[in-house]
């Protein structure tokens, strides 16, 4: 397994240095038990809405990918972007498959915890040109670009 | 029709050449089958009973003749000479080698067509009216939507692995013939007290081994507003929709679950969040797409042709023909037809490589350039000079595609069950044969009138059996195929589900059956009632018995 990170569409692979890391439901029970705590985990069933707390005390949020078929972690990437302002790491764990980091690039995850090959992963994120809905990153969807022309020419 | 611009294109392509780099590393031995399946099942790609299937995305069931005729190229050339359209508008190729699969979809792309998304727990293909654009019945043409939800559904980064697959389907016309009701997400565009035209949205219908009519969460939604809607409710089905049991993943557990109220308030507070973010299009997109949709140019014609009225004096056949597959067209001078592919004694749906490109000719040369294919597993020509029926029908017939039973008891719907079907307990098939040959007399079906026989091979419901007048499930029992009736059901305006009529007949038993059911209804018919009026009026009770005395 390593790390990678995303910078400017790319991903590098990162040096991982230990995460001091809590659950949001420890973190909850004790918050000064947990003051170093660097990375907060939140599962995939967790409602945002109910989190209540300060997100950007923690340099890194954790979100799960426990199979290939659970996308629940995708919306709340957006969310944690979109919604809940959050600019810090947003890291993948789990099952986080090369034909998957496009999408969750998309959604805001900016760091990967993979198995495969860096190469193949690079070579994933580039696979598409465009993208048709807007989403957590900063690509303009195709109907941007439409405008964007017409109004060029 | 929706043409490709180059974003379009390069994306479709984009497509493609990842998918042949999924096929390369699993005939490499990089990916293993089942490190492949989730790769493979986002491309409509199945492994079925005997071989790979593809099914073929055709977007709100909308093709131009090139495309058909592809269609049937493509049939020839990588399958066994035929293809099977389903009741998602959509084809599907049963023989095609993994081998040849990205070839095959190059061939598409070159037509503007792909499989995306044809599987997979994703938006599928968005269906629609097939007489879209060509009724008088819409209060707008529902197809600029459809490819509006097309575009912004395609590749969505959120919403690709939801947890199970999700089915938009839109209709503009009181007649309901996309089934919006059983649908997880049905529009009904109609024209409020207000003179606004907007959406009604309807969600948790579905049909399966829980099926359901859909509840309206929301009366009317201004039309700019669809995609931020249909984000809204795309994410409260994401993050709360049940992934610990897959038969009770669909949305229309969640909303029954939560309760429609409830439900709806959720999705109008996620709503409320995200309605002006960016997600709609602008006016200058939604004037875009709307303007490949424009009507055809039409010529002014007199409503009333006289080589038609000559033919339809003369010809006995054609006259039927007329009856039964045609349907008034909102321009004069013009009608829509359709085309049977419920032949008796044929398979539902299928359709081979010649009938294709002769189908592909005869739009091409008579209806301005347009096919649908229908949700019913049917094709229809939506415009065509009412001085050229007879054209039509004698090119049809020479294709043997000029079969009259639209609507009729041997114009039936049936999944490929047990023949093709990993996933089936029962042959459709057959079933469907043996009904149609049964009742091959086509003066005693057009007699009989409307009457809907839909067969599923298993729970799954494919074959939409909830739904018809008559269902029909396939079930196996110590490993003999069985069959259980369902009377009543309907998918259309007046939608409702089916009720079991009682034990499960042994296939030998299932048509007689379908005949003593007939027989009810002809005994008690008033007037023009059809057989569900009959059934609903007098209940399932004269039905049951005839079912089962002495049996």
């Amino acid at each position: 397994m390593k790390l990678l990170k995303l910078s400017r569409g790319r991903l590098f692979p990162a040096l991982e240095e230990p995460l001091a890391e809590v659950s949001l439901e420890d973190w909850r029970d004790n918050p000064q038990e947990h003051a170093d705590a660097t990375a907060l985990k939140i599962s995939n069933d967790t409602s945002l809405a109910d989190v209540k707390c300060d997100l950007a005390g923690f340099s890194t949020i954790i979100l799960e990918f426990p199979a290939f078929k659970d996308g629940r972690a995708y919306s709340q990437a957006r969310l944690l972007r979109e919604r809940y302002g959050y600019t810090g790491e947003i890291r993948a764990r789990g099952d986080v498959l090369r034909d998957q980091l496009l999408f969750m690039a998309r959604c805001g995850v900016d760091a990967f915890e993979f198995t495969g090959d860096v190469d193949g992963a690079n070579a994933a994120m580039s696979e598409f040109s465009f993208a048709y809905q807007p989403a957590a990153d900063d690509l303009a969807p195709v109907w941007r670009k439409r405008l964007d022309r017409a109004a060029a020419a | 029709m929706y043409r490709y611009d180059e974003f379009d294109a390069t994306l479709v392509a984009e497509r493609v050449s990842q998918f042949r780099g999924q096929v390369e590393r699993r005939l490499a031995g990089d990916l293993t089958e089942d490190q492949f399946k989730p790769l493979r099942l986002m491309n409509g790609l199945y492994l079925q009973l005997h071989a790979y299937m593809l099914r073929v995305a055709v977007p709100y069931g909308a093709m131009s003749s090139k495309q058909m005729r592809r269609l049937g190229e493509v049939a020839r050339k990588y399958d066994r000479g035929y293809g099977h359209f389903t009741t998602r508008q959509n084809i599907q190729y049963n023989w095609p080698a993994l081998v040849d699969v990205p070839d095959l979809l190059d061939d598409l792309a070159d037509v503007e067509m792909h499989a995306i998304q044809t599987s997979g727990n994703c938006i599928r293909n968005v269906t629609s009216d097939q007489y879209a654009g060509a009724t008088a019945e819409e209060v707008e043409d529902p197809r600029p939507y459809c490819e509006m939800i097309r575009q912004w559904s395609t590749f969505h980064p959120e919403f690709s692995f939801l947890p199970r697959k999700f089915k938009i389907a839109i209709t503009a016309a009181e007649h309901d013939r996309a089934a919006v009701k059983v649908h997880d997400i049905g529009l009904r565009l109609y024209k409020n007290d207000e003179g606004e035209i907007g959406f009604e949205v309807i969600v948790g219908g579905g049909l399966g081994r829980t099926p359901y009519v859909g509840h309206t969460i929301r009366k009317f939604l201004p039309k700019k507003y669809l995609l931020s809607y249909l984000e809204a409710i795309l994410r409260v089905y994401n993050l709360e929709g049940r992934r610990d049991n897959m038969y009770k993943a669909r949305i229309k557990i969640l909303v029954n679950a939560e309760g429609i109220e409830k439900f709806a308030e959720m999705v109008e507070a996620e709503w409320a969040q995200i309605k002006d973010s960016g997600i709609d299009l602008p006016r200058e997109e939604m004037e875009r797409i709307n303007a490949y949709f424009a009507p055809p140019a039409f010529e002014k014609l007199p409503d009333q042709s006289e080589a038609l009225e000559e033919k339809r004096a003369s010809d006995k056949d054609f006259a039927r023909w007329l009856r039964l597959n045609t349907v008034g067209h909102k321009t004069p001078g013009y009608a829509i037809v359709n085309i049977s592919l419920k032949p008796i004694g044929g398979v539902p749906g299928d359709i081979s490589d010649v009938q294709m490109e002769a189908v592909a000719d005869i739009a091409q040369a008579y209806s301005l350039d347009e096919v649908r294919a229908t949700h019913e597993q049917n094709l229809v020509l939506p415009h065509v000079k009412k001085d050229d029926l007879y054209a039509v029908y004698s090119d049809l017939e020479k294709a043997d595609l000029a079969t009259a039973n639209i609507g009729l008891v041997s114009d039936i719907i049936a999944c490929p069950g047990l023949d093709y079907c990993s996933l089936a307990n029962a042959r459709s098939i057959p079933i469907a044969q043996r009904i149609s040959e049964r009742f091959a007399d086509i003066d005693a079906q057009e007699e009989l009138g409307e009457l809907k026989i839909k067969i599923s091979g298993c729970i799954n419901a494919c074959g939409h059996h909830h739904v018809g007048h008559i269902g029909i499930l396939g079930v196996d029992k110590k490993g003999e195929e069985f069959y259980q009736v369902t009377l009543g059901g309907s998918g259309a305006e007046d939608a409702s589900l089916g009720e079991i009529a009682g034990r499960g007949l042994s296939s030998e038993q299932v048509v007689d059956a379908v005949e003593k059911l007939v027989g009810v209804y002809r005994e008690h018919r008033q007037d023009k009632e059809r057989f569900l009026d009959t059934y609903r009026r007098l209940g399932a009770e004269p039905f049951k018995e005839a079912l089962y005395e002495a049996a």
